[in-house]
C-alpha cells in the first residue's frame, strides 16, 4: 500500500507541474486532454441527459403549472400548498410511514438472526445464501402477481388453503382494510430479504476472529460472544442497512401498485401512489407540478431524516 | 468473497460440547428447511401450477397434479398469448440496457480514476450527489423529456432508446468500477506507457482484461435489473407489442385463465434463475459489495 501511495504523490507532483506547462488548447491535446474527455463524454452525456438535467428539471417544473399542452407558467409555491392540502397526503404520507415501520418490525431482526446462523454452517454455506438469495432473482411483478393470487381471499386460496389445515382463516387478506397493508409488507420482505442476508454475511466474514478468542478466553459464553462481539462489531452495517431500508420502504410503489391499486378504502394508498396519480393517473393530463411538488418534498423529507439519523447515531457508531 | 471461511464465532472446541452441536446444529437445520419452504416453495409452486390444468389449480391450489399435467398451457402463454414475443422484447431490452450501462461505467471508471483529468474531481462529486437522490425525483422530467426532448423535437416514446440511455446512467456502478480499478496495481500503468501504450491501448489491452470479476459482477446486475424494471417501460412503451414481459404481466393476468397466466409467469422467471444459478458468485459477491460501498 505504501508503495503505491507514494507513487500516487510522486503522480501528483508531476501533473502538478505539467499543468503549469499546459495552457494552450493546443498543448492540451498533445497532453492527452482530449483522449481523456473522449472516455470522459459518454458519462458526461447519459449522466448529462438522465441524471443533472432532470434533477434541475424537478426543481423548475415544482414551481410551475405544466400540462405538455400550454405553455407553461411560473406558480411560485402553489403545487407544493395544493399538495399539502390535498386530503389524500395525509394519509398517503400515515400510510408509508406504516409501511415503513412494519418492513422494518418484519424485516429487520429476522435477517440478521438468519445471517449469523448461516455464518456458522459448517456444510453447504452456499446452499444457505443461495435459496435466501433466490427471491430477489425473481422479477419483482411477478412475484406481487403470484402473492396476489396465494393471497386469495376466499376459502381455496393458496394461503387459506394451508392455514386451514390447521384450522385457521380462511382470511380475506388484501381486501381488508387492516390487512391490506401487512400483507404488502410481508411479500415485500419476502422480496428484499435475501439481500440483507447477503450483506449482513459479508460483513460478519469481517468480524476479526481473535475478538471471539479473546472473549472465549475470557469466559463468554455462545450469546455473550453474539452479544458482546458480533453486535458491536456489525452496528456500522447494521445503522446503514437501517436508513437504507428506510429510505427503500418510504419509496414504496409496486406493491400497492399491482395488489391493491391504493385500496381498499386508500388503505394502501402511499405517497409514491399519490405521484403516480397526479402525473400519470388522470387520463385529461398531468399535473406535473404536483407531482414533482411532493416527490421534491418526499426527496427533502428523506434527506433531513438521513441526516438527523446519521447525528443521532453518531456516537454510538463510532464507539 | 470469502465465503468457505468460517467467522469463528463457535470455537472447534465448543462445537465439540452436545449442547452447542445439537442446539446451533438443530437451529440451523431448521434455518435450512424454512428457507426452503420460504425461498424455494413459491417459486415450485409456480412451476407446478403453470403445468396444472386452471380448475386443479383454483379448486385445490396445493394438490398435486389430480387430473394430470397441461403442458398445452405453457404452448398457449408463448404462442396464443404472444408471451415469445414479449420474452424477446424483454432480452432486447436487457441486452441495450448492459451495453450502455458497460460502457457507461467502464469508459467514465477509467477516466476518473486511470486518466483523472483536473475536473474529475467535479464529475464524482456530481455522481455521488446523484446517488443520494431518489430515484422518484427523475421520474416526470425524465417521462416529460422523452415526451418533449429539448433541441430535438421528436417524441422517444415507444423507443428502446429511451430505455437503453437512461439505463447508463448508474452512478453506483460508476463508483464500483471506479474504485475497482483504483485498486489495480499502478506499476503496470507505468510499464504500459513507458512501452508506449496510449490510453486506448492501455485500456483495451490492460484495464479491462484486468476487470473481468467487476465487469461479471456490473453486468449480472445490469441484466437483472433491466428484467426487473417496471414502471418506466411501463410510462415509455405504451405499444403493447413493444413491451416487455413485465410491463404484459398484468394485462395478461385479467385478459388470460390462470393457468395460461401461471405459465407466462414462470417463463418470465426462467432466464433470471437460470443466470442467478449460473453467475451466483458475481451475484453474491456484488451484493455485499452493495453494503460495503454503501456503508
Amino acid at each position: 500500500m505504501d508503495t503505491i501511495s507514494e507513487i500516487e504523490v510522486e503522480g501528483a507532483a508531476l501533473a502538478a507541474q505539467r499543468r503549469h506547462v499546459r495552457r494552450t488548447p493546443g498543448s492540451w491535446v498533445r497532453g492527452g486532454g482530449f483522449s481523456t474527455f473522449v472516455f470522459m463524454l459518454p458519462l458526461l452525456l447519459v449522466f448529462g441527459a438522465f441524471s443533472w438535467y432532470p434533477i434541475v428539471r424537478t426543481v423548475v417544473m415544482s414551481l410551475q403549472h405544466t400540462n405538455l399542452v400550454q405553455a407553461p407558467t411560473w406558480v411560485g409555491l402553489d403545487n407544493f400548498s395544493r399538495v399539502i392540502h390535498d386530503p389524500q397526503t395525509p394519509i398517503a404520507v400515515k400510510n408509508t410511514a406504516y409501511f415503513a415501520l412494519l418492513a422494518l418490525v418484519f424485516g429487520y431482526p429476522i435477517p440478521l438472526a438468519a445471517a449469523v446462523l448461516m455464518s456458522e454452517v459448517r456444510r453447504a454455506r452456499g446452499l444457505y445464501s443461495a435459496l435466501a438469495y433466490l427471491p430477489v432473482v425473481i422479477p419483482p411483478v411477478v412475484a406481487v402477481l403470484l402473492w396476489k393470487v396465494f393471497y386469495d381471499g376466499s376459502s381455496v386460496g393458496v394461503f387459506n388453503t394451508i392455514l386451514g389445515w390447521v384450522h385457521l382463516g380462511p382470511y380475506p387478506w388484501l381486501q381488508s382494510q387492516q390487512w391490506a397493508m401487512p400483507s404488502l409488507v410481508l411479500e415485500s420482505t419476502w422480496a428484499n430479504a435475501g439481500g440483507t442476508v447477503i450483506i449482513y454475511l459479508a460483513a460478519l466474514t469481517g468480524v476479526n476472529a481473535e475478538l471471539y478468542e479473546a472473549a472465549s478466553v475470557d469466559g463468554a459464553g455462545l450469546w455473550r460472544k453474539v452479544w458482546h462481539v458480533t453486535m458491536p462489531q456489525l452496528r456500522g452495517v447494521l445503522l446503514v442497512t437501517m436508513i437504507l431500508q428506510i429510505i427503500g420502504t418510504a419509496q414504496v410503489f409496486l406493491e400497492p401498485f399491482l395488489f391493491t391499486s391504493g385500496g381498499p378504502a386508500n388503505a394502501t394508498l402511499t405517497v409514491l401512489l399519490e405521484i403516480y396519480d397526479y402525473a400519470f393517473g388522470n387520463s385529461l393530463g398531468g399535473d406535473y407540478g404536483s407531482a414533482t411538488a411532493l416527490s421534491l418534498m418526499l426527496a427533502g423529507f428523506l434527506a433531513l431524516f438521513s441526516l438527523v439519523y446519521m447525528r443521532a447515531t453518531r456516537a454510538w457508531s463510532q464507539e | 468473497m470469502s465465503d468457505e471461511r468460517s467467522t469463528q464465532l463457535i470455537s472447534p472446541s465448543e462445537w465439540r460440547r452436545p449442547l452447542v452441536r445439537f442446539g446451533v446444529g438443530g437451529a440451523q437445520l431448521l434455518l435450512l428447511v424454512g428457507l426452503v419452504v420460504i425461498g424455494l416453495g413459491p417459486l415450485l409452486w409456480l412451476a407446478k401450477s403453470a403445468i396444472m390444468p386452471t380448475n386443479d389449480t383454483i379448486t385445490h391450489p396445493m394438490s398435486f397434479f389430480p387430473h394430470g399435467a397441461a403442458w398445452s398451457n405453457l404452448r398457449e402463454a408463448w404462442v396464443n398469448v404472444d408471451v415469445g414475443r414479449y420474452f424477446w422484447n424483454t432480452v432486447v431490452l436487457a441486452l441495450g440496457s448492459w451495453v450502455s450501462q458497460l460502457v457507461v461505467a467502464t469508459t467514465g471508471g477509467y477516466a476518473l480514476s486511470v486518466l483523472r483529468p483536473r475536473y474529475a474531481r467535479v464529475v464524482t462529486g456530481l455522481l455521488l450527489t446523484t446517488l443520494f437522490v431518489p430515484a422518484v425525483v427523475l421520474l416526470v422530467p425524465l417521462y416529460i423529456e422523452i415526451v418533449r426532448p429539448p433541441l430535438i423535437h421528436h417524441s422517444f416514446i415507444n423507443s428502446y432508446w429511451a430505455i437503453w440511455l437512461p439505463a447508463g446512467a448508474s452512478a453506483f456502478n460508476v463508483v464500483i468500477v471506479k474504485r475497482f480499478f483504483d485498486n489495480l496495481p499502478r506499476e503496470i500503468f507505468e510499464a504500459a506507457r513507458i512501452d508506449g501504450a496510449g490510453p486506448f491501448t492501455l485500456f483495451t489491452k490492460i484495464v479491462l482484461p484486468l476487470s473481468k470479476p467487476i465487469l461479471g459482477v456490473v453486468s449480472v446486475f445490469a441484466v437483472l435489473a433491466s428484467w426487473k424494471d417496471f414502471l418506466w417501460p411501463l410510462l415509455v412503451l405504451t405499444d403493447p407489442n413493444k413491451q416487455p414481459l413485465s410491463v404484459r404481466l398484468p394485462t395478461i393476468q385479467s385478459q388470460t385463465e390462470l393457468g395460461v397466466f401461471l405459465a407466462a409467469m414462470f417463463i418470465a422467471c426462467l432466464v433470471p434463475v437460470a443466470g442467478f444459478l449460473i453467475f451466483q458468485r458475481s451475484f453474491l459477491r456484488g451484493s455485499g459489495l452493495g453494503g460495503a460501498i454503501k456503508g
